[in-house]
């Protein structure tokens, strides 16, 4: 049975040293298992779309790789994630260290009260990073990087809750870079934005994956079709199927995943 | 290291937090300790139901003062919940919602005026009123429960506003669908919605009204006896504390503390009575 | 008329004048205290002090007194009230914990004002021995307007939007990094109105302030000074029938300090709403 669809872990290990391992994670809040069980590995400076149809744990998921679903009180989690070989849920982890390897950009866009400057260097300077020359050169970097430089540049003091709704996404976008992370994760990051405003952050996932490894969880199967290297299908809180873009959408393994990107259900 | 810092941080965060426990532990036992011991001497059936208060010969009734302390805050009641809860019916369901904005914070001024210029007023103009009306010594029961009564209403209103607030507009709806005038409305179906933040709203009153000393020493009359009618001059419990407590040693003293003691639990009970009934509200909605 | 309508007139009719009475109210003390007071506000009055037990001269050690001791009960109180706030609100859940401090809290605010007497003149001026002064009376104020600043600072703490910690967190900063530069920057407008009521409450309170910072006249020079508030120096005057005059000269400057400081508040209350509006 030499399906295509999972590869094996010596293909794994040989092909790339995986960026992210995932073994076995699995989330509950308050006794209610939301994650069960999922493995996967994510390789490095890629993006790995993850698809599936509404309250499939996608953002459970997402958001176990950044420590935050602890946030949520009642929230147990078992198994293993590890970045660069590090298990992040070691007790003797640090997650204020590792949410600082690890951006995250929110569905909402969710500008601070602050000015576009003082978004994007909030995290920088929580690292202790003051010097003004190093943050303006950083402040450039990263809201070019986010397709956002041009449009603010003479007003970087306003702030950042002016801005329209696809701009104050590039924000977070932007202050997500700021920290130069590791590995970048996107949890729906252009419902409800025009089709413009998505076309935008798209251009620049496309442009960051040569520097990043990002995770882009979307609602949007054309999205993950258009931008994702690898997609995996997730449905009701398990991984069904991970694999090449291409073949997921055109030759999926499993008819779930099948019935699912044709639109007989989600 | 972060990990450390910020563990720190909460540990001293929670010792600052139970500062408020440490304070009323504190208030407790000194208080049950000045008075505790009077009251297992004296015995508190003595205490609370004699009437005879002589403490210069021993004697601890404080009967009286119990009865005028009722006496004051139903009056007060029976002036400020009609008026307040009125009020706030008026306001909620009644009026036009630019008098809301504006009426509101102005009888809420009220709750900021200092109760020794109530109790001025009443001196000055009240007092004097009632004497030439109904005759007595004007300082009296009547007195103190029109000035309380006044005291307590933007405390009553303010919370009979939240509680109309808090009925569904569909209740409402409903009602004013079935062909019920506003005042209908309103009588049948949100005053029940709403009744019991209108009664958690009058026992806070009460309790504000028991507690209340400065206004009561000014227009009660103090007289340490029975009040027979409302026009005659009685002393309340706060009174009696406050009067006395300048120059009482020995029993005496703690006669007063006892006297606080009463009142504490008083009025912990009515709060705790009010406070049930809204959070009951809070878990229905 | 139908029936129905006429009774509904009656009754809303009822409604106003209760309402139109309780403004009546307001407006007559106000009023009357304004009418007879402010006459006697002239510039000694204000800015000198009492001669012969009150009757002549002015107020001024009694503002001074006033505005230091509440100042002084409100500085000892405001960190307590806000980082109780901020642990009930960031650092726990609702449990029997919070639910043990919030009864802490409400209890403590509905102790009558003599019995904080009672027990600051037991407590602090005789068995810590501080005497009838500014300190203790202040520790005594502290205790009443902590339960306020509890309440007014958790809630303007739970209006900022739970998204701004989110990130926050998100971006690599501790929960007390979060607290200090996302939460209570903008929860400051709630805390400061929460500060000025309790302020101006404690402008009006006498009898606790009577049995621990004393009547003395004289301006305090150290914090274990007795000192005299506005509040008991009106109460003084008028129960001791020393000045009427004066007393009205008093009660209008307690009143008019009451309305500024609820102006003030109202004011500011409503920019807060206006600006987290936007």
């Amino acid at each position: 049975m030499s399906l295509d669809h999972q590869r094996s872990p010596d293909e794994l290990r040989s092909s790339h040293n995986p960026k992210v391992e995932v073994r076995d994670l699995k989330v509950s809040f308050g006794g209610d298992l939301a994650l069960r069980g999922v493995s996967l590995d994510i390789a490095a400076k890629r993006i790995l779309g993850v698809i599936g149809p509404a309250g499939s744990a996608k953002t459970t998921f997402l958001r176990a790789l950044d420590r935050m679903n602890e946030l949520k009180s009642g929230c147990r989690t078992e198994g293993k994630v590890l970045i660069d070989g590090e298990d992040i849920y070691a007790p003797s982890s640090d997650p204020v260290l590792l949410r600082r390897r690890v951006g995250m950009v929110f569905a909402m866009p969710m500008p601070l009260p602050l000015s576009i400057y003082e978004n994007v260097v909030y995290g920088p300077r929580l690292s202790g990073l003051c010097d003004k020359a190093a943050l303006d050169e950083l402040v450039e970097e990263s809201l070019s990087s986010a397709f956002l430089w041009e449009e603010v540049k003479d007003r970087l003091g306003t702030s950042g809750l002016k801005l329209s709704g696809g701009q104050q996404q590039r924000l977070c976008l932007a202050r997500t870079l700021a920290m130069k992370p590791e590995l970048i994760l996107l949890d729906e990051p252009s419902s409800g934005l025009d089709p413009i405003s998505t076309s935008k952050i798209e251009e620049a996932l496309t442009i960051l994956k040569e520097r990043y490894t990002i995770v882009l969880v979307t609602n949007n199967t054309k999205q993950a079709a258009r931008v994702a290297d690898e997609t995996a299908f997730f449905l009701m809180g398990e991984l069904i199927e991970l694999n090449a873009t291409g073949k997921i959408f055109t030759n999926p393994a499993d008819k779930r995943t099948e019935d699912y990107v044709t639109g007989r259900f989600g | 290291m972060k990990r450390a810092s910020d563990k720190l941080v909460e540990r001293l965060l929670l010792a600052i937090a139970l500062t408020t426990i440490l304070c009323l532990l504190v208030i407790a036992v000194f208080i049950f300790k000045e008075g505790l011991p009077f009251i297992f001497k004296i015995g508190l059936g003595d205490f609370l139901f004699s009437s005879d208060w002589r403490p210069d010969s021993g004697h601890y009734g404080i009967f009286p003062m119990i009865i005028s302390s009722l006496w004051v805050t139903l009056g007060g009641l029976l002036v400020g919940a009609p008026l307040g809860i009125a009020g706030a019916i008026f306001l909620s369901e009644f009026g036009p919602p630019a008098m809301m904005r504006f009426v509101k914070p102005a009888i809420e001024l009220l709750a900021g005026i200092p109760s020794v210029v109530f109790g001025f007023i009443g001196v000055m103009v009240l007092a004097p009123f009632i004497r030439a009306v109904a005759g007595g010594p004007g300082l009296s029961v009547l007195a103190a429960s029109i000035v309380l009564g006044v005291m307590i209403l933007p405390t009553i209103m303010s919370i009979s506003i939240d509680a109309l607030a808090s009925v569904p507009q569909s209740y409402r709806e409903g009602a004013l669908a079935l062909g019920a005038t506003k005042w209908q409305a309103v009588r049948m179906v949100v005053l029940k919605a709403g009744s019991s933040g209108l009664l958690a709203g009058t026992i806070l009153g009460m309790g504000r009204a028991i507690g209340e000393t400065m206004a009561v020493i000014m227009v009660a009359g103090n007289a340490v006896k029975m009040p027979a009618s409302s026009l005659d001059s009685a002393r309340t419990l706060t009174a009696n504390i406050a009067l006395e407590m300048g120059y009482a040693t020995g029993m005496h003293r703690q006669a007063l503390f006892a006297t606080g003691i009463v009142l504490f639990i008083v009025i912990m009970i009515l709060n705790g009575m009010a406070g049930s009934i809204l959070k009951k509200k809070a878990h229905l909605r | 008329m139908s029936a129905h309508a006429t009774s509904q007139r009656i009754a809303v009719g009822a409604l106003a004048a209760a309402t139109l009475l309780s403004l009546a109210i307001v407006a007559f003390i106000l009023f009357f205290v304004l009418e007879k007071g402010l006459p006697q506000l002239s510039w000694e009055f204000l800015f000198s002090g009492p001669k012969d037990m009150g009757k002549a001269g002015g107020i001024f050690p009694a503002i001074i007194g006033t505005l230091v001791l509440s100042l002084l009960a409100i500085g000892i109180s405001l960190p307590l009230g806000v980082l109780t706030a901020v642990y009930l609100s960031e650092y726990t859940k609702e449990g029997r914990l919070t639910k043990a401090i919030r009864f802490g809290t409400d209890c403590l605010a509905g102790i009558p004002s003599i019995i904080f007497g009672l027990f600051g003149y037991v407590f602090f001026v005789t068995t810590l021995r501080m005497g009838w002064s500014l300190i203790s009376g202040a520790l005594t104020l502290a205790m009443m307007v902590l339960p306020t600043l509890i309440r007014t600072s958790e809630e303007a703490i739970r209006s900022v939007p739970q998204p701004w910690r989110e990130v926050s967190l998100s971006l690599g900063a501790t929960r007390w990094e979060t607290v200090r530069k996302v939460v209570l920057p903008n929860a400051l407008p709630g805390i400061v109105t929460g500060v000025m009521l309790s302020f101006g409450r404690s402008i009006g309170e006498t009898a606790a302030v009577i049995y621990t910072a004393g009547s003395s006249f004289r301006m305090p020079r150290s914090a274990f000074d007795s000192v005299r508030t506005l509040a008991v120096h009106f109460y003084l005057l008028a129960r001791e029938g020393i000045s009427t005059e004066k007393a009205y000269g008093t009660a209008a400057v307690l009143v008019l300090a009451v309305l500024s400081v609820n102006l003030l508040t109202y004011a500011l209350m409503n920019r807060f709403i206006r600006r987290r509006a936007r």
